[in-house]
C-alpha cells in the first residue's frame, strides 16, 4: 500500500457501520487553520502529482473550448445578467419555482439549514421504509454531511458518481467539487477498490489492473446491485427552471440517470440560488458549464424532470430548497456576487494554491477561489478556520478570469478580509499572531499614511544600523518575519533610498 | 509641493515623443528603499523620452500592503497622501502594475467604504491620471521602441496584477521586444503566480515558498542571465529564492533594461 492511502482504514474502525467512515465523522470540526493545514498536504508527492496533472489537463481542456467558442464573453455576460436577476427577485422565483413544481406534482419542502434539510431529507426516506438509499453526486449533500445524518438514522447512504464512490470508499472526503477523487490516481484507486468494495457489496476483482476501462467495470458492477435495490434516489441540482418546475441534473457517468430513473422516489437537495427563471435560460448555461467544467461542448447526460409521469420513473418527487446561509450573503452588496456561481470549478483548477494545497486543507467542501469566498459568508466568520480562509490567496486573479458567471473573487476576498479585520478589531486575540498583525497594520498607517513619518522612520532605522541581526532587512515596508527569509535571500539594502537620490540629483525640495 | 526634474536635462527635448509632457513619478514604498535603481532608471528613461519629470514628497504608499490584509481604516491616511501628491498633475506614472492597480481600483472602493464623498471626487481624478510605465510609454507616447540595449539571455514573468488586473496585454512584450542584443526564451507556466502576495507570504509561507520554489525552478529551466518582470515585490521573491539556491539568474525590472542604452 502506497504511503499516502494514509486516510485508508480497512473496514470501519471497528464500528459498526453501514457504509465507509469518512475520517474526523465527514466534518472539518477540529481542523487547523489553512497555512497549518496546508504544510502537511504539501509533503505528499503523490496527491502533488496527481493535482498537477489533473488541474493542467482540465485547465488545458477548458482553454480549448473557450476559444473555439466565439461569442463567450457575450454568452458570459448573458448569465451574468440572468443569475443578477435571480438575486435580485429570488423571492419571486422561489415562489413561481414552488407553484411549478407544485402543478407537476412534486412535493416541494423549505429547510432553513443544514439541520433541517437534513431532517426533511431523512424523514421522508424513511417513512417510504428503506435502509438504503442511492446518490446522485451533490456537494449541497456534503455542505449538510447528509450521508452521516442518514447513517444515524439506519439509512446506509451509497454514492454512485466513479469519484464520489471512489472518495466514499476511501473513507476519504471530496477535495474537488466536480471530480471528488481528483486527488487519487489509478494504482490508488485500484487499491481502494480491491480493499474496501468487498466489505460493502459485490466484490472487486482479483485480478484487476489499474487501467481505467478495467477500474470503471468494476464500479460499474458494483454499484449495479445498488442501482436495482434501490427505492429511494437522493440528488442535487444543477439548475430549477421557475416557470416549468423542472429540474436539470447533467452529469458524464449515466449514474445520475441510473438515480433518475430506477427508484420510485426522488428527494432533491437544493440551494435556493439554483433556480432559473426560465426553460429558455438553459440554452446559455448549458453552454458555459460543460464547457467550464470538464471541457466538454455537451455533457454525456442531460437531465430534465418537469414533474411525476405516470408509470414513467419516479413516481413520488421531493425537491427541498435550503438557505443555510444564503440569504445571508444575498445580504451582502459586495458579497453576494459568489450566488451566482454554477460549480463549474474552473476557479478552482486555475488556482496555483490548490493545485499545491489539495481540496482537504481548506476546512470545507468548497475548496479553491469559490470557497474562501463562499464558506465564510455561509458559515460566518466566528471560527478561525473560516477567518483564515479569505488569507488562503495569492490575489493573482487567474480566477477572475475564467469563472463563467464573472465573479469579482480579488474584491470579495478583500471585503471579507476587511470583515475579518473588523471583527479582530473589536476583539482582544489571545491569538498572537492576529495580535502581532494589528499591531503591525497600525504602526503602517502611521509611518506612510503621511510622507513626514515616512521618511523619518526611514532615517531612524538608518541610523539605528542597517544591519540589526541577520535578519534585519531594513525598513521595509511589508511584514517580513523571519520565516519569509527562511526561504529566501534579500541581499542588499541600497545605501540611498531614491528620496535621497532625487534630492542629490534632481534639485532641492521647495 | 514638489520638485521637478532641472530644465538643463531638458534642452533639445522637442521631436522627443514626451516633449512638453509634465509626468509625476510614483516610485512606491517598496523601491524607494529597497530598488531605488528602478526608480532612477524610470526618471532617466522619461528624461530621455523629453518628459519633464516631477517627485511629489508627499507620495508614501498605495496602500496595498493594509487594503490587502483587511485593514481598510488604517489605509485612509495613504490614500489621502496620494491624492495630496498628484491632484495638480495629468500624469502619474509608475513601475508597478499591482499598485496601480490597487490606486485605480481600491482608492475608490475605500474612499467610498469610509463615506467620504470629497474623498471619492479626489480619487476619481487621481485613479484615472495614474498609469503603469508601460501603458504611459505605449498608449501616451505612442513608443514601443525607447532605443533600448540589453546584450543578455532573458526570460520573461508577466507579474499578474499587471497582466490580469491591470490587463497590460502585449505592451510590455512589445516593449521588450525592441530591446537591442537581447535574446528571450519562453518562461514555462508563465501566467502562473510566483506566490509572493504581500502578506500571503507572511500569513501563509509555506505555500508562498513552494509557490516561489516552482517558479524559480521553471525561471532555471529556460537557461537565462535574468528573469524580466514589472512588479518589484514578485521579484523580490523569485529574486530572493533564486540568489538562496546560487542560481546564477537575477531578477531585474523591466525599466532597468529600457532605460539601459548603448552609451551605458
Ligand atoms: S465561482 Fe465561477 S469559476 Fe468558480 S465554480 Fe463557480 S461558476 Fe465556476
Amino acid at each position: 500500500m502506497t504511503t499516502e492511502l494514509r486516510r485508508i482504514t480497512e473496514g470501519n474502525y471497528g464500528v459498526a457501520r453501514l457504509t465507509p467512515a469518512p475520517e474526523h465523522g465527514g466534518t472539518f470540526l477540529g481542523q487547523p487553520k489553512f497555512p497549518k493545514a496546508v504544510k502537511n498536504e504539501l509533503k505528499l508527492v503523490v496527491q502533488r502529482k496527481n493535482m498537477r496533472n489533473a488541474t493542467t489537463t482540465i485547465r488545458n481542456k477548458r482553454a480549448l473550448r473557450v476559444t473555439e467558442t466565439p461569442n463567450w464573453e457575450d454568452i458570459r455576460q448573458a448569465a451574468y445578467e440572468v443569475k443578477n436577476r435571480v438575486g435580485r427577485h429570488l423571492d419571486y422565483y422561489l415562489e413561481q419555482a414552488e407553484k411549478s413544481l407544485t402543478a407537476n406534482g412534486v412535493h416541494v419542502h423549505w429547510a432553513r439549514d443544514a439541520e433541517e434539510a437534513n431532517r426533511i431529507v431523512g424523514e421522508i426516506a424513511k417513512a417510504k421504509g428503506v435502509q438504503e438509499v442511492v446518490k446522485i453526486k451533490s456537494i449541497t449533500t456534503q455542505e449538510t454531511d447528509l450521508n452521516e445524518h442518514l447513517e444515524e438514522q439506519g439509512i446506509a447512504a451509497w454514492e454512485t458518481d466513479l469519484a464520489e464512490l471512489i472518495v466514499q470508499l476511501g473513507h476519504d472526503r471530496p477535495s474537488h467539487i466536480v471530480v471528488p477523487g481528483i486527488h487519487r490516481n489509478r494504482a490508488e484507486v485500484r487499491e481502494i477498490f480491491l480493499r474496501e468494495m468487498k466489505n460493502y457489496g459485490r466484490p472487486c476483482p482479483e485480478d484487476i489492473t489499474s487501467n481505467p476501462p478495467e477500474l470503471a467495470n468494476a464500479a460499474r458492477l458494483h454499484l449495479r446491485e445498488k442501482f436495482l435495490r434501490a427505492k429511494v434516489a437522493v440528488s442535487g441540482a444543477n439548475f430549477i427552471l421557475a416557470d416549468t418546475g423542472s429540474l436539470v441534473i447533467v452529469e458524464s457517468e449515466g449514474n445520475g440517470r441510473m438515480c433518475l430513473t430506477l427508484p420510485d422516489t426522488l428527494i432533491s437537495l437544493v440551494g435556493i440560488e439554483k433556480v432559473l427563471p426560465s426553460y429558455d435560460d438553459l440554452e446559455i448555461f448549458l453552454k458555459l458549464l460543460p464547457r467550464s467544467a470538464t471541457g466538454e461542448r455537451m455533457n454525456p447526460y442531460n437531465s430534465v424532470w418537469s414533474g411525476v409521469t405516470p408509470n414513467d420513473g419516479p413516481q413520488e418527487q421531493h425537491v427541498v430548497f435550503m438557505d443555510n446561509g444564503r440569504t445571508n450573503v444575498l445580504a451582502d452588496p459586495v458579497g453576494r456576487e459568489v450566488l451566482r456561481c454554477i460549480r463549474c470549478a474552473s476557479c478552482i483548477n486555475v488556482c496555483p494554491v490548490y493545485e499545491r494545497a489539495g481540496g482537504h486543507a481548506y476546512g470545507s467542501v468548497y475548496p479553491g477561489p469559490i470557497g474562501i469566498t463562499l464558506t465564510p459568508q455561509l458559515r460566518g466568520i466566528d471560527d478561525p478556520v473560516d477567518r483564515g480562509m479569505p488569507y488562503a490567496c495569492t490575489l493573482c486573479a487567474a480566477c477572475v478570469e475564467v469563472c463563467p458567471v464573472k465573479i469579482p473573487f480579488t474584491d470579495i476576498i478583500v471585503h471579507l478580509r476587511n470583515r475579518v479585520a473588523d471583527a479582530e478589531r473589536k476583539e482582544f486575540s489571545t491569538d498572537v499572531e492576529v495580535a502581532a498583525e494589528k499591531a503591525l497594520m497600525k504602526a503602517a498607517a502611521w509611518v506612510l499614511g503621511d510622507y513626514k513619518h515616512w521618511e523619518t522612520t526611514m532615517y531612524a532605522t538608518r541610523a539605528a544600523g542597517r544591519v540589526v541581526g541577520k535578519h534585519k532587512i531594513g525598513p521595509l515596508p511589508v511584514p517580513v518575519a523571519n520565516r519569509w527569509l527562511d526561504y529566501r535571500n534579500v541581499d542588499h539594502i541600497p545605501s540611498q533610498t531614491f528620496r535621497d537620490w532625487w534630492k542629490a540629483n534632481r534639485g532641492e525640495e521647495k | 509641493m514638489t520638485t521637478t526634474t532641472s530644465p538643463g536635462t531638458r534642452a533639445g527635448t522637442s521631436g522627443l515623443p514626451g516633449a512638453g509632457l509634465d509626468v509625476a513619478v510614483f516610485i512606491t514604498c517598496i523601491n524607494d528603499v529597497l530598488f531605488p535603481q528602478t526608480g532612477i532608471a524610470m526618471t532617466k528613461l522619461l528624461e530621455r523620452l523629453g518628459c519633464r519629470v516631477h517627485f511629489p514628497k508627499e507620495q508614501t504608499c498605495c496602500a496595498q500592503l493594509t487594503t490587502n490584509t483587511g485593514y481598510f481604516k488604517e489605509s485612509m491616511g495613504m490614500v489621502e497622501s496620494y491624492v495630496k501628491a498628484y491632484s495638480d498633475y495629468d500624469y502619474v506614472v509608475a513601475p508597478s502594475g499591482s499598485c496601480i492597480a490597487a490606486v485605480r481600483d481600491q482608492h475608490p472602493m475605500l474612499a467610498e467604504h469610509a463615506g467620504d464623498k470629497g474623498l471619492m471626487r479626489d480619487v476619481e481624478h487621481t485613479s484615472k491620471i495614474s498609469l503603469d510605465i508601460s501603458e504611459f510609454l505605449v498608449d501616451v507616447l505612442g513608443v514601443t521602441d525607447v532605443g533600448a540595449y540589453f546584450p543578455h539571455l532573458v526570460t520573461i514573468h508577466p507579474s499578474c496584477h499587471g497582466m490580469r488586473l491591470l490587463k497590460l496585454g502585449d505592451r510590455p512584450f512589445k516593449l521588450l521586444e525592441n530591446v537591442k542584443g537581447m535574446t528571450t526564451v519562453d518562461l514555462p507556466a508563465a501566467e502562473q503566480c510566483c506566490g509572493f502576495g504581500g502578506t500571503f507570504s507572511v500569513k501563509n509561507p509555506d505555500m508562498s515558498s513552494t509557490m516561489t520554489a516552482d517558479k524559480a525552478r521553471h525561471i532555471r529551466e529556460t537557461g537565462a542571465e535574468y528573469v524580466v518582470g514589472w512588479d518589484n515585490s514578485c521579484l523580490l521573491s523569485i529574486g530572493g529564492v533564486l540568489s538562496r539556491q546560487n542560481a546564477g539568474v537575477k531578477a531585474i525590472h523591466m525599466v532597468e533594461i529600457l532605460a539601459n542604452t548603448e552609451e551605458d
